[in-house]
């Protein structure tokens, strides 16, 4: 009777109804599933895009291919501009009056004859005789090369005026004037110059900075969770302790560049804009990350191991350094890659501590003054000049290298060392 | 197993040494061979541009610039002497007696004023449309999100020129201006909006408090108005040619250059030239100052070298780099006064 009954209920027209139902709901969440994910992927590449498209031409730059002659009265006076300006009239023996004299000298970078010095410097044995150099042309040239200012305008609303297309039209035609790797951006510092600048400051500032905050946050957060997790009793101060440590997980990062600006340059003394203080403030902000990624990573290692090691007589120190720790390391560096990821692209707590600032020169060391990357890309999109538009997307594909380094390392460690229990 | 132990400690001992490293560049902080410059985000650009020509003679360190606005930069530059203070601060305004009363309190007693030149914006408009003679108090009447009317601020009544003054044209009000995000922007909301507010009296009636007074003040009216037009220069004359009745805001160094296609509104009646500016005749524009700590001369090297660039012809001059940069320049006799008084680094007396 039962059977019977049973068998005509799961034949019956409801049930079927049901199952449709159940299986309906199940293939729409599939479906939602599957437009949340595209929708993300679409966004992520029309994000890819838009900076690529925009940035792509960056990693060039317009050449000048002149014959200089490094005349030894000239070099002694250091009259580098008048060398390279007699080089570049004599490309154009038809052009005679000042206007289209001056119309040719705009053609070059206003750090050209820097380049020559540095030329010389380096070699003085070139001095006296004819070399054939190639300097940075003038970042609107450049733009212009590369067909950011449209040809097509009149005359009154472009930047260059017909001459000055004239003369580059000329120059290309006679290959004097080429498109090159742009080695600029990738060694120098900044400048106000678009064509003069580049990301090597700000890449030094942000090793220098992840540097002072994985060596003090990683020890420091280690030896916490550690702590915490293996050897804390339970009890009211340490509950108090960890829901803090969550809490600071959660603090808006310019609070600490606050406490930075309060405690190390307000308190200690420490210089303003040096990669030391913003390495302390990242590690007070990474510090929390880091902990809870270790706490958790400790918590995975099974209950087992530790019994073990105690019941073979180590003491708790032995159990946790020999064979709790070590299994716990990779989750641990995951947590520290991310946190460390993290860092590299924060820009507000610096702001207070005066890393937000123009800066030339290269770092050497932990108190030179330095920016980062994020910091050099924002200081970018804000100047007006058309050249920097691409440079700040250039910077970005950059700093968005180091991130997919970053955490293509910390997938790789996990996959290589995670074991499973 | 003991080799994670040593690198236990190797890390702690590092992590030590990094701490005690950061406690001795303290006192290393004390010899400092970089000039520092803090303020204005509008004399950053120009400021910048010197640092850069100054670092590249070689002699010296490339300044470092921070764009902290005039009074934080104030704020930081009168904290003290020493390596530990900013030796300059660009302002965008002349200093405060308050201000320099700070500044005396914490032993900043002598500062060099360099007042570098002006900041000037034009509100322009086509070569085709005939003459017109604006006031700020009517550049705010139509733009501001809200105006008196018998004495209750209601939302901007005002459609066109001639509904505020029966003098003005007979056209749509259409002022075509940079985004907030601008510096451009800034400027016209303190020289054109909140001094233009101030000449209404009713406000004051319609609203006591002084903060909200001055926020209702530089509040622009989002009803098409005023046409946010990012910050491409040309597309603005473009729009200017294509509808001749619109105005649109530049900075001076744009309308310098483009004076055959554009023409600028006289502001109560003072054309916008850079000799009027210079006088001081012309309402939207305004000094812009960069102060140097008299204390660092000769314990920061570069300082004076620095004022020397910074006065030079070459960068303020009527031909200069800074010119190029948008810097409306002094006058020839008063930039050499100031380039002699400066170079001697000789106090200013308020």
């Amino acid at each position: 009777m039962t059977v019977t009954a049973s068998k005509s209920h799961y034949q019956s027209e409801e049930f079927a109804r049901r199952l449709r139902g159940r299986y309906a709901a199940e293939r729409n969440f599939k479906i939602a599933g599957i437009a949340a994910l595209a929708l993300a992927s679409m966004m992520l590449v029309v994000l890819l895009t838009s900076i690529v498209s925009k940035g792509y031409t960056a990693f060039q730059q317009a050449q000048v291919r002149l014959e200089v002659t490094l005349d030894k009265a000239m070099v002694e006076e250091r009259n580098y501009t008048a060398i390279l300006r007699q080089a570049l009239y004599a490309q154009f023996p038809q052009i005679t009056d000042r206007t289209g004299k001056r119309t040719l000298n705009e053609l070059l970078s206003s750090g050209a004859p820097y380049e020559l010095e540095a030329l010389v410097k380096q070699n003085p044995a070139i001095v006296g005789t004819t070399q054939t150099v190639w300097v940075r042309a003038d970042d609107e040239v450049d733009q212009f090369v590369k067909g950011n200012f449209p040809r097509t305008a009149p005359e009154s609303e472009r930047r260059l005026n017909d001459a000055k297309i004239a003369a580059i039209d000329a120059m290309t035609a006679k290959g004097t004037l080429v498109q090159a790797f742009n080695t600029t951006l990738f060694s120098a510092g900044d400048s106000r110059e678009a064509e003069q600048a580049g990301i090597w400051g700000a890449i030094v500032g942000s090793m220098l900075t992840l540097m002072v905050t994985m060596l003090l946050s990683v020890p420091i957060g280690v030896a916490a969770a550690v702590y915490l997790e293996e050897f804390a009793p339970k009890n009211k101060w340490t509950d108090l302790i960890e829901v803090n440590i969550n809490n600071l997980a959660a603090v808006p990062s310019i609070i600490f560049g606050l406490l930075g600006l309060a405690v190390f340059l307000g308190f200690f003394g420490l210089p303003r804009s040096a990669p030391l203080v913003g390495g302390l403030v990242m590690a007070l902000m990474t510090l929390p990350v880091i902990i809870i990624s270790a706490r958790v990573a400790l918590k995975s290692v099974p209950p087992s191991i530790r019994e073990a090691a105690l019941g073979i007589g180590a003491s708790p120190l032995q159990t946790v350094t020999h064979h709790v720790l070590p299994l716990a390391m990779p989750g641990i560096l995951t947590g520290t890659i991310i946190g460390m990821a993290r860092a590299l692209g924060e820009t507000a707590p610096l702001l207070m501590i005066g890393m937000v600032a123009f800066i030339v020169d290269i770092p050497h060391g932990l108190t030179d003054s330095a920016t980062v990357l994020p910091v050099q890309i924002y200081m970018w999109a804000d100047s007006p000049e058309r050249a920097f538009t691409e440079r700040t997307s250039a910077a970005i594909m950059i700093l968005l290298g180091f991130l997919i380094l970053m955490n293509g390392l910390a997938v790789f460690l996990r996959k290589k060392f995670e074991r499973r229990w | 197993m003991n080799t994670s132990k040593h690198l236990m400690t190797a890390a702690a001992a590092v992590a030590l040494s990094v701490a005690v490293l950061g406690a001795t560049t303290g006192a290393q902080a004390q010899s400092r061979d970089q000039i520092r410059a803090v303020g204005s985000s509008t004399v950053f650009p120009f400021t910048t541009a010197v640092a850069e020509a100054f670092g590249k003679a070689g002699k010296f360190k490339t300044p470092v610039i921070e764009s902290t606005g005039t009074g934080g930069g104030l704020k930081l530059f009168c904290a003290g002497v020493g390596p530990a203070h900013p030796d300059i601060a660009n302002a965008s305004r002349r200093i405060k007696k308050s201000e320099v009363e700070q500044c005396a309190a914490n032993g900043v007693t002598q500062i060099t004023e360099l007042k570098i030149g002006y900041d000037g914006i034009a509100l322009a408009y086509s070569k085709k449309a005939p003459d017109v003679a604006l006031t700020t108090a009517v550049i705010w009447k139509a733009l501001a999100k809200e105006v008196p009317v018998n004495g209750k601020m209601v939302a901007n009544p005002y459609k066109k020129w001639s509904d505020i003054d029966a003098k003005l044209p007979n056209e749509e009000i259409e002022v075509i201006g940079p985004p907030p995000t601008s510096g451009t922007r800034d400027t016209f909301n303190e020289l054109a909006m909140l001094e233009g507010c101030k000449k209404v009296p009713e406000v004051k009636a319609a609203i006591a408090d002084e903060k909200a007074r001055e926020k209702a003040c530089m509040t622009i009216r989002e009803d098409g108005g005023y046409v946010e037009a990012g910050e491409n220069d040309n597309l603005i004359v473009q729009k200017l040619n294509a509808n001749p009745g619109a105005f649109g805001v530049f900075g001076y160094s744009y309308i310098d250059q483009n004076r055959d296609k554009l023409k600028s509104a006289k502001m109560d009646g003072v054309d916008l030239t850079a000799e009027n500016v210079a006088a001081g005749k012309y309402e939207l524009s305004r000094p812009l100052f960069v102060y140097v700590k008299n204390a660092h001369a000769g314990v920061i090297p570069g300082i004076r070298e620095f004022i020397a660039e910074y006065t030079a012809e070459r960068a303020v001059g009527d031909d200069g780099y800074l010119v190029d940069k948008g810097l409306i320049p002094e006058p020839k006799d008063a930039r050499e006064a100031a380039r002699t008084s400066a170079i001697n680094l000789t106090p200013l007396q308020l």
